[in-house]
């Protein structure tokens, strides 16, 4: 064991690997290391934020989804009935036409009656007249006897 | 080896236990241990220069293998600095603790090499008998060196986190108080604790790394009885060379652990 100058030489030796390593190898080791740290950081933030937003997202959707569903069985409800207004509708206007036909064509048809009577009087009239003529062999004076024969037609 | 001299179980031990030493001046401290010097420098700046060399272009994109390797040590070594430490870690404790603990490990790790190869690689090199120890941490200067180095840092963080005045103080004060009657009980203490760190720091490494080289050559000299001892020999070189590894990465580990509790201590206030 004997202790000479190559302590020294060997501190000094130790010294400057140590500066070495300080200087030189630390350094960039450390730097690599803490970057690739913070993207690794930076990134699992990133999927974690984007994880996030996703959840949230579909949670609208889902909302919108039940939303819209609400409106749509609503709008198929109005449009039901709607539809079966216009069915009422189309009922109550077909019923009221049918209705206005039919009285139409029984006032025409009492009409018609009415002309054919007044027809058949007036011919009945002219008949009688005529078989009154003959009856009477003469002339009649078709003024004077007005009277009459206008009661006889009517009774016709 | 050497066959026109004698051999003998103690030449064998002490010519691979004899450092080459190199006068440098008068007086046996004015000498160089060369092979610990060109082990030690060179494992140092070839470690450290394939480390740089690995983590110059580190990316923070996907690494390659070689970056992802460093980036585990590196990791290893922040963890450890981490729970100790919580000051800036990163300007000088945690850089440094990665040296001692690379370093260290290279020049534990020098136990594997085979010690006849080395002998005589290093014979056939230098000629006979020159002396050749490729483990620095076996000998006592470098552990020593290392661990002095550790402790005037641990002095001058100190009085950088407390002035000196505030590290002279707790020299006198702490830790049993500030009343002036036990001002020499508080610095034997603190004295003794100055004292004892380097020491049980440096001598803990070398002890085992010595020991663990004196076993690698005893389990040696068995080739000198025949082929059964050679094979026996083989049998425990290899168990104890796995065993070895144990010790040479947690001795490694300790000494590092120790240069960052120290460092850490010095600038934490009592």
């Amino acid at each position: 064991m004997d202790i000479n100058f190559t302590l020294v030489a060997q501190a000094i030796a130790f010294f400057v690997l140590i500066v070495f390593t300080m200087k030189f190898v630390w350094p960039p080791l450390l730097n690599a290391i803490e970057t690739r740290q913070k993207e690794i950081a930076d990134g699992l933030a990133a999927g974690e934020k984007g994880r996030a937003e996703l959840e949230q997202s579909s949670k609208r959707a889902s909302e919108a989804l039940a939303v819209a569903k609400v409106k749509a069985s609503e709008i198929l409800a109005l449009a039901e009935k709607r539809a079966t207004q216009i069915v009422e509708d189309a009922k109550g206007t077909a019923k009221a036409e049918g209705d206005r036909i039919i009285t139409g064509a029984k006032a025409e048809i009492e009409q018609e009656i009415n002309r054919a009577k007044e027809g058949l009087r007036q011919q009945v009239s002219t008949l009688a007249i005529a078989g009154a003529e003959k009856i009477l062999r003469k002339e009649i004076d078709a003024k004077a006897h007005a009277e009459i024969l206008t009661a006889i037609a009517k009774e016709l | 080896m050497a066959t026109e001299h004698a051999l003998t179980p103690s030449s064998y031990i002490e010519h691979h236990l004899s450092f080459n030493s190199q006068s440098i001046g008068n007086g046996s401290f004015w000498s160089l241990h060369v092979d610990t010097l060109v082990m030690s420098v060179a494992l140092g700046v070839i470690t450290l220069g394939l480390i740089w060399w690995i983590v110059r272009g580190a990316t923070s994109g996907v690494p390659t293998k070689r970056q992802a390797f460093m980036e585990l040590v590196f990791d290893f070594v922040d963890d450890q600095v981490k729970n100790i430490y919580h000051g800036n870690r990163h300007a000088f404790i945690a850089p440094a603790a990665l040296t001692v603990f690379v370093w260290v490990l290279m020049m534990n790790a020098m136990d594997f090499l085979p010690v006849d190869w080395v002998a005589a690689l290093v014979s056939a090199i230098g000629g006979e008998h020159t002396k050749w120890r490729v483990v620095p941490t076996s000998d006592i200067n470098t552990t020593f060196a290392l661990a002095l180095t550790v402790w005037f840092l641990m002095i001058f963080f100190a009085i950088k986190a407390k002035g000196l005045g505030g590290w002279i103080h707790e020299l006198f004060c702490s830790p049993f108080g500030t009343n002036p009657l036990i001002w020499p009980a508080n610095f034997l203490f603190n004295l003794i604790e100055y004292v004892s760190k380097p020491l049980s720091h440096s001598l803990r490494l070398f002890g085992n790394m010595y020991a663990g080289e004196v076993i690698f050559l005893l389990l040696g000299l068995w080739a000198a009885t025949g082929v059964t001892g050679t094979i026996a020999g083989a049998i425990l070189g290899a168990g104890w060379s796995i065993f070895h590894i144990l010790i040479v990465a947690l001795q490694a580990f300790i000494f590092m652990m120790l240069t960052v509790v120290y460092l850490a201590m010095a600038q934490e206030s009592h």
